[in-house]
């Protein structure tokens, strides 16, 4: 079970060694296509997610982002197409622990307290006794819970629990985030202290993918890919997705784009 | 190391539930002591082997709805041990000398009255002269519970642990958690077995205050090895716990959890061979965990029969939950491939 444990520690770009053909890109996806049945939720989406940005996912709800970074997360499988994290095809165990998800749904056990949600996923993660240990006061401080380490997450409030589920994903210092909504139900105080940190980690060189449907959020990413009805309308800065089409907000572009795609 | 850490995790679970801790312990408590006081005698249908009686005697036996059939002598003895006759007599000079099973007392009162009325209205034999009665399993006068004892133990196992590891598991998935262990590199198996392992060391102590409670509080009759017992009570939570998880694959909440209780755990009480029942439904029996599990138990704490006599028992015990356990990793699939 040791094996897999070759990420310890915040990742160095070089770290994968099928240095022959390395993509520059952290995450590739290459024309997904996925049906639940008879319904097509993804219709061909392609992204190229370049090593250590935050990569902002934004679309409305029920346009497909949550089966995206779900397939991503090798929580679900492409109908067709394929997904590549550090240059490896998804689904893959050995993946898994380079990988950090946060549901959009907080995952957590309620009779649990923090410390003993953390402590569990730390084992699972195959850290050490002392790692997990100083990695969760670390993880605690910075989403702003260290005085609720030792308290159940049922008397937890939503924010504080959404919270939680964030440092539970960067636990184990994966070099890839994956994070559905991170952000929702928290006030907007602690979603700016929450982006600062993003930002932090991110400089580090983590690679991370966000999605959102709010478009002030989607603002602070490094790179956007704007979602609609399963399919890519547009992808660039969030500057250059503007400046392209000559609008001042990000909610005008969404706007154009989205009806450029129902007219063709 | 991942197995460890989610059996930790279940077992710390249940610390900080006090009201699942609960039912799990004081409630079976509770039910058996209830059953205890208020079980009654049943009439069932009663089988007798003659092996040497006066002509006329099975007829004599019929009106006293008692059911007489002619056996050898070793014939007869076999028949017991097997339970298809509840005692054998033979009537030698006059006096009858009766072997009798009294591990189901209200059968064998039953049996024990007919033959002596029959004996005593019959020409040849002497009323004068007592029947020599002798018990082949259990004593004279074993209350009912005695015998519903055993087979209570395992079925009040089963039901508990059947539905609380369903509906922990049940909320594992609900809850998000299941999905959260997923994006995790723990293997599909790893959770069953972690599972699997959680509620077994809760389940050896609930097992253990049970037994324990049933032999020497109630004082059921048990001349059996108490290790047995616990062995056998502990292969009743494995089966339950993984039959339990592989029927929350397929309720969406827990109030269908909740519905499995008609469908999957009383059945089991009519084939446990508590009741009888008709020879063509019976065999419907063979396929329920719970007949297996009340007869490891009846065989151990009423006959005091080892280890040999209940390997088969426990076999089919442990064959099934083995089969439980693949079925739920196949299952996971469902939600992770690899």
């Amino acid at each position: 079970m040791m094996e897999e444990r070759s990420y310890p520690h915040a990742p160095q770009k070089e770290q994968h060694n099928s240095d022959s053909n390395k993509s520059s890109y952290c995450i590739v996806v290459r024309d997904v296509h996925k049906y639940f049945g008879d319904k097509h939720v993804l219709k061909g989406i392609s992204l190229e997610i370049p090593y250590g940005k935050i990569y902002g996912l934004l679309g409305p709800s029920g346009c497909g982002k949550t089966t995206m970074v779900k397939i991503i997360a090798g929580l679900l499988e492409a109908t067709s197409g394929e997904v590549d994290v550090l240059d490896e095809p998804m689904p893959q165990l050995s993946l898994m622990n380079k990988l950090g998800y946060m549901a959009q749904s907080d995952a957590l056990y309620g009779t649990l307290t923090a410390g003993e949600n953390l402590r569990f996923f730390g084992s699972i993660y195959g850290m050490n006794k002392g790692e997990i240990k100083k990695r969760i006061r670390e993880v605690m401080a910075l989403v702003n819970l260290s005085n609720d380490i030792d308290k159940p997450v049922q008397h937890y409030s939503g924010g504080m629990k959404r919270r939680l589920s964030l440092a539970m994903a960067i636990l184990h210092h994966p070099p890839v985030l994956v994070l559905d909504e991170p952000t929702v139900g928290i006030d907007p105080l602690l979603r700016k202290d929450i982006w600062a940190e993003l930002n932090k980690i991110a400089a580090q060189g983590v690679t991370i993918l966000v999605t959102t449907h709010v478009m002030d959020e989607a603002e602070k990413c490094h790179q956007l890919a704007m979602m609609r009805d399963g399919r890519i309308i547009a992808k660039g800065t969030s500057r250059e997705l503007q400046e392209r089409i000559g609008v001042n907000s990000l909610e005008e572009a969404f706007l154009y784009y989205g009806g450029q795609q129902d007219e063709s | 190391m991942r197995v460890r850490a989610l059996a930790f995790r279940i077992l710390n679970q249940f610390r900080h539930d006090r009201r699942t801790l609960a039912l799990m312990l004081v409630a079976p408590v509770f039910l058996l002591t209830l059953v205890y006081f208020i079980l009654a005698d049943t009439v069932p249908i009663v089988k007798v082997a003659v092996v040497n009686a006066p002509a006329g005697f099975e007829d004599r036996l019929e009106e006293y709805n008692v059911r007489g059939i002619r056996y050898e002598e070793n014939e007869a003895r076999r028949a017991l041990e097997l339970g298809e006759v509840i005692a054998a007599i033979r009537i030698i000079g006059g006096k009858s000398y009766i072997d009798i099973d009294g591990s189901n007392p209200a059968k064998a009162k039953v049996a024990l009255a007919a033959m002596e009325q029959a004996r005593t209205s019959l020409m040849l034999s002497r009323a004068d002269l007592k029947s020599q009665v002798n018990y082949v399993y259990g004593q004279e006068d074993l209350p009912t519970f005695d015998n519903f004892g055993a087979t209570l133990i395992g079925f009040i196992i089963f039901f508990f642990v059947f539905l609380v590891s369903g509906i922990s598991f049940l909320q594992e998935r609900n809850s998000g958690t299941l999905e959260k262990l997923l994006s995790t590199p723990i293997r599909r198996w790893e959770i069953v077995v972690g599972y699997v392992l959680g509620f077994g060391i809760f389940t050896v102590l609930q097992s253990f205050l049970i037994s324990w409670f049933c032999v020497y509080g109630l004082k059921v009759m048990m001349i059996g090895s108490f290790a047995l017992i616990l062995l056998i009570t502990l292969l009743t939570a494995i089966i339950a716990l993984t039959l339990g998880i592989l029927m929350s694959t397929l309720a969406n909440n827990e109030f269908q959890m909740i519905q499995f209780i008609p469908l999957i755990i009383v059945p089991q009480i009519f084939f446990s061979g508590l009741f009888d029942l008709p020879a063509g439904i019976e065999v419907i029996g063979y396929v329920m965990p719970l007949y297996y599990i009340a007869d490891a138990l009846t065989e151990v704490m009423i006959k005091g029969n080892g280890f040999a006599f209940i390997a088969g028992d426990l076999g089919v015990i442990l064959a099934y939950s083995v089969l439980f356990m693949t079925l739920n990793t196949l299952l996971l699939k469902k939600y992770r491939r690899v």
